[in-house]
């Protein structure tokens, strides 16, 4: 496995706006913040058990970015994978994957 | 302390420890031979949805405190209570000062010939759900065909059982020894309700009979199940769910005092017969009786760490109410549910059409509350058990009759009324965490009280008091949309209108904070879309977009999507059903008829659905918005081009109104109706607008919605011809776009407009306001810019580069997607099930049996 996939170049990503990547066989969500920060967190929603958080929507609670489910709409911190909002359930973190910044290359690694 | 048996009590019990002794020094040992660490038995069946066993344990952190030890996989054997030790079957000698047993029940099984075969399973802890789920996908490989199976016992968990195994794509039988299902909690009538409803899910109900024998397959494992009526039923997988008995063989073995009918005895503090030992929960025996349900346990737990910490809280066993679930039908009862008390009065309202049950049970009076039974419709349950044992307030019957959910009574309950039963919050204190701990929402109450967190049936009575205690308060309950907004919608819309903003970033600097979420984002995206800022893809909107419209098509509970193309009036043409057809088959997708006269088809991969919708738009298709907060659908009748009552072309208005309306975005979604007569086939009624032909031309209803609070639309004009309808509409919608909140849809807006129908009648008709042409105006300007949204998208590459399963593997698509068949289509696949990751292949699995 490798330790660290090419995801694609950051002017490919747009702001708050997530893409689906595979890394090492796993299936990564990958989001250029407000400010071109780049984050990636597990793909698969463990709510719904659906790999879709890529289309989340990405906002802030206070000061920290944050993903909001497609699905049942729990809320996770972005930068810790952190469950902000379990919306009724018990928390579930994500998993968050370190990103590499490669020039305008955007990498992520399999921790 | 010791603590013998890790369930939901002994956590509730070490977290209440820890949470009210912060800083003194104690030690507490947690014995648990479970081999998980204490997990949430009330929620085991979410198991089946797709939870796992560690997604359930239970929250709250007493396991990670230092003076905390939890030992899991163990079992306490035996107390010695003169030198104050526990050993466990490892060996483990914990010495204690203080021991608390929570060992709970077991799940009781008759002695009936065969229960020690396998594939049969008890329903009570996770090794019981991970069992049955593994035995059903072994099973099934082994037979090759779908299982059939019996649960034995039709009360709540029993019932919970054979839903889970429907799950598993079991086909489930109920055997219960009783003349009815949940036979403790339901009457007659409330038990024959709860039959209609269980059978009508396909669950196969035999009362009146036993289990007499089980009978072995070939192979050894299970195979038959005898009935005490001499037949027997095919039975691949048994759950035997026919009560539980408290665990006190540990306490009985060491002389401690045991009830009657079992359980620790135990006195008002929870202390046992020995002033070192408590007992709670399940275990324990007061005044004779051992509860089965987790409330009780909990406020069992919550007395003792008052009393170990020099309080003098006590326990009394509150009545208790019980309600149905993880099923999908509701029932729910509590008090007397048989009016036994002398003299008590019941009042019953049955409707076999709507199949609702409900009785109250009163004092010979008919003023004091005694008792609930509700089967089919318990709305009425959250709000009416919190009066058990006081003044009704009104006549019972106003309570039962369709409408008269009205007259229940809401926030004004006396301070002491339990409101939610499962966390023993009183009126009183959710008051008071308004007034005094500063709680200023539903959810600040929920976390500062613990109320609605546990099986959330209070919910809205517990917002009706917050709000309404809320504004007593002098706090206008908050109508900031999230953190980022502090305004409601229409104020937003307004503003964004009039300074003509075009951009999240703008909009947010200008009048908010933060970057967003998904409450105010979407509903941004909503006000530009209404404003006519162009395509929901375009820029920045891209981004704010909700769940479905940021894919123009409906998530799916496994990822993927549906499509629902428009249908204008419910007419096609046999060409373009044809065209239907074959993009269903050749992509493989699920296809039915909608609620709303339209064809959708399932499961769509996102990278699928240019592809799809390529083929659909070539054929002359566009996109019907099923996913759009805007116009749904059209519907409406055959009408007078061929049908002999009809006074006006109704499908040809409803294809005008379809047209007209298409994409227009709102603040929820909205539907129309038409009918050509007033039989009014179309059901116009029950939706947002709904025209019904007259002999002189259509009248006109609004506020009209089915869903979960129906309402029948009330009439704006009357005898319009063709155009004067359309401009009322035009008016109708255009007026509600700017004013109504975030997810109102047009019934509550209506409802709640001030000054009533005749108001909005002087608004819309005779121009009181002088809006009229700038509403006009506005509905102009969107008929004149409707593009296509999925034409649009098809023909730019910016559009459409979102629409892939990996940015960096083209190609490749989501490995986990699975499906089978049932009925010659495909549908995600259950555990267990045969599937196959194409849809188009897995149609031919269908396996009979
Ligand atoms: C597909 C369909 C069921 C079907 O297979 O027949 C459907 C499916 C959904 N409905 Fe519906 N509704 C469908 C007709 C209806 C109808 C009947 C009708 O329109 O005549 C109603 C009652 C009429 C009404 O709205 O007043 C209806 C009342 C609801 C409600 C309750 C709305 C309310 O005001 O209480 C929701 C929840 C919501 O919108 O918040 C809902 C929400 C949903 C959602 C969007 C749930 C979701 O968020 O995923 C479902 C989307 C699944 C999908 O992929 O499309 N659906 N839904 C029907 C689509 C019709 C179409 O062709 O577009
Ligand atoms: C499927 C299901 C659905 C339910 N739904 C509801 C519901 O909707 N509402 C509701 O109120 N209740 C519900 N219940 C009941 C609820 O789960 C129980 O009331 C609650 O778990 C009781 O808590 P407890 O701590 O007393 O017992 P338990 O949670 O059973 O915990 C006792 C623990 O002690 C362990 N133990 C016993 N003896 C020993 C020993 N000697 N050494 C070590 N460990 C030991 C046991 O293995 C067990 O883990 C449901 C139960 C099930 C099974
Ligand atoms: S009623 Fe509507 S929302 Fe509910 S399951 Fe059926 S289609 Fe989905
Ligand atoms: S009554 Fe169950 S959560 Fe309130």
């Amino acid at each position: 496995m490798s330790p660290r996939t090419y995801v694609c170049r950051l002017a490919d990503l747009d702001p708050e706006r997530g893409v689906p990547a595979l890394v090492g066989g796993e299936q990564v969500a990958v989001f250029r913040l407000a400010d071109d920060r780049v984050v990636a967190v597990q793909q698969r929603d463990p709510y719904s058990g659906a790999n879709v958080l890529s289309r989340g929507i990405v906002g802030s609670v206070g000061e920290t970015p944050a993903l909001a489910s497609p699905m049942y709409k729990q809320v996770w911190d972005l930068t810790t994978g952190e469950c902000l909002d379990p919306a009724g359930k018990e928390p579930i973190a994500l998993t968050v994957y370190p990103v590499e910044r490669d020039g305008d290359d955007v990498w992520v690694l399999t921790p | 302390m010791v603590v013998v048996g890790a369930g939901m009590v002994a956590h509730r019990f070490a977290e209440g420890m820890c949470r009210r002794s912060q800083h003194e020094s104690w030690s507490m040992t947690v014995i648990g031979d479970e081999p998980d660490e204490p997990y949430d038995r009330v929620h085991l069946s979410e198991f089946f949805a797709g939870r796992r066993i560690d997604q359930l344990a239970l929250q709250g952190g007493p396991w990670r405190d230092p003076r905390v030890r939890l030992v899991t996989g163990d079992a306490a054997e035996t107390i010695d209570r003169s030198a104050r030790t526990v050993t466990t079957r490892s060996g483990l000698v914990a010495e204690y000062d203080t021991l608390v047993l929570a060992t709970g029940s077991w799940a009781w099984t008759p002695r009936t010939e065969g229960t020690g075969l396998r594939g049969v399973f008890s329903y009570r802890t996770a090794a019981d759900v991970v069992g049955l789920r593994d035995w059903v996908a072994e099973r099934t490989e082994v037979l090759g065909r779908p299982l059939r199976g019996a649960v034995v016992g039709g009360g709540v968990l029993g019932l919970e059982a054979a839903a889970a195994l429907q799950t598993l794509g079991v086909a489930p039988a109920v055997v219960e020894f009783a003349d009815r299902l949940m036979s403790v909690q339901l009457d007659d009538g409330g038990g024959e309700a709860l039959r209609v409803l269980i059978t009508g899910m396909g669950i196969d109900v035999r009362t009146s009979t036993a289990a007499t024998r089980l009978g072995a397959a070939p192979d050894g494992a299970v195979g038959t199940l005898e009935l005490s009526d001499d037949t027997a039923m095919p039975a691949d997988v048994v759950i035997f769910s026919t009560g539980i008995r408290p665990r006190d063989r540990l306490a009985r073995e060491s002389g401690l005092a045991i009830g009657e009918r079992g359980g620790v005895v135990v006195g008002p503090t929870c202390r046992t017969s020995d002033r070192a030992v408590w007992a709670i929960g399940e275990c324990a025996s007061v005044n004779g009786e051992c509860s089965g349900l987790v409330a009780p346990g909990n406020a069992m737990a919550d007395v003792v760490v008052d009393q170990l910490l020099g309080g003098t809280e006590t326990y009394t066993a509150a009545p208790e109410g019980t309600k149905l679930k993880g099923v999908g039908v509701d029932a729910a009862s509590f008090g007397d549910v048989f009016g036994l008390s002398p003299g008590a009065l019941e009042v019953t309202f049955a409707d076999p059409v709507a199949r609702t049950y409900r009785k109250l049970v009163v004092s010979d009076d008919a003023s004091t509350l005694l008792g609930g039974v509700f089967v089919g419709d318990i709305s009425l349950y959250s709000s009416l058990r919190p009066l058990l044992g006081r003044p009704l307030g009104a006549d019972p019957s106003a309570f039962l009759v369709p409408e008269g959910g009205g007259a229940a009574p809401s926030a004004d309950l006396p301070d002491d009324v339990v409101v939610c039963s499962c966390a023993n919050v009183s009126a009183g204190t959710v008051r008071a965490a308004v007034t005094e701990h500063g709680c200023t929402s539903v959810g600040d109450v929920k976390a500062c009280t613990k109320a609605g967190t546990v099986c959330g049936s209070c919910v809205p009575l517990l917002t009706k008091i917050v709000n309404t205690t809320l504004e007593r308060t002098g706090v206008t309950v908050s109508t900031a949309m999230c953190e980022h907004f502090a305004m409601p919608r229409a104020e937003l819309y307004a503003l964004v209108r009039a300074q003509g903003l075009r951009t999240f970033t703008e909009i947010v600097t200008e009048h908010g904070r933060g970057r967003g979420c998904a409450i105010c984002k979407p509903v941004v995206a909503g006000i530009l879309s209404q404003l006519g800022v162009g395509h929901v893809l375009a820029g920045d909107q891209a981004s704010l977009q909700d769940t479905n419209d940021r894919a123009l098509a409906n998530l799916q509970k496994d990822g993927t999507y549906s499509v629902i193309p428009r249908i204008p009036g419910g007419e096609i043409t046999p060409e373009k059903l044809v065209v239907l057809g074959e993009v269903a088959r050749d992509f493989g997708l699920y296809t039915r008829i909608t609620g709303a006269q339209r064809i959708a088809m399932f499961g769509a991969r996102i990278d699928q659905l240019p592809l799809i919708w390529q083929r659909l738009v070539d054929a002359g298709f566009e996109s019907g918005q099923a996913y759009g907060k805007s116009l749904r659908a059209v519907k409406s009748c055959v009408g007078q081009a061929w049908c002999r009552f009809g006074v006006q072309d109704s499908v040809g208005m409803a294809v005008r109104l379809e047209m007209r309306y298409r994409g227009l975005r709102s603040p929820h979604k909205f539907k129309v109706g038409v009918s050509g007569c007033a039989r009014e086939c179309a059901e116009a009624r029950g939706k947002d607008v709904g025209v019904i032909a007259t002999e002189r031309g259509w009248n006109v209803y609004v506020g009209g919605n089915g869903g979960f609070t129906p309402r029948h639309a009330e009439l704006l004009a009357e005898d319009l011809d063709d155009d004067a309808l359309v401009q009322v509409i035009d008016r109708f919608l255009a007026y509600y776009i700017r004013s109504a909140d975030r997810l109102q849809r047009t019934a509550p807006w209506v409802a709640e407009y001030t000054g009533g129908m005749a108001e909005l009648r002087r608004v819309l008709l005779e121009d009181s306001l002088g809006l009229a042409a700038e509403l006009d105006a506005e509905i102009a300007r969107h008929v004149d810019s409707y593009a296509d949204e999925w034409r649009t998208t098809l023909e730019d590459p910016q559009k459409l580069r979102r629409f892939v399963s990996f940015v960096n593997a083209p190609g490749e698509h989501d490995p986990d997607l699975a499906y089978t068949a049932e009925r010659g289509q495909a549908r995600p696949a259950r555990p267990g099930e045969p599937s196959h990751p194409n849809p188009v292949f897995a149609r031919t699995l269908d396996v009979r049996s």
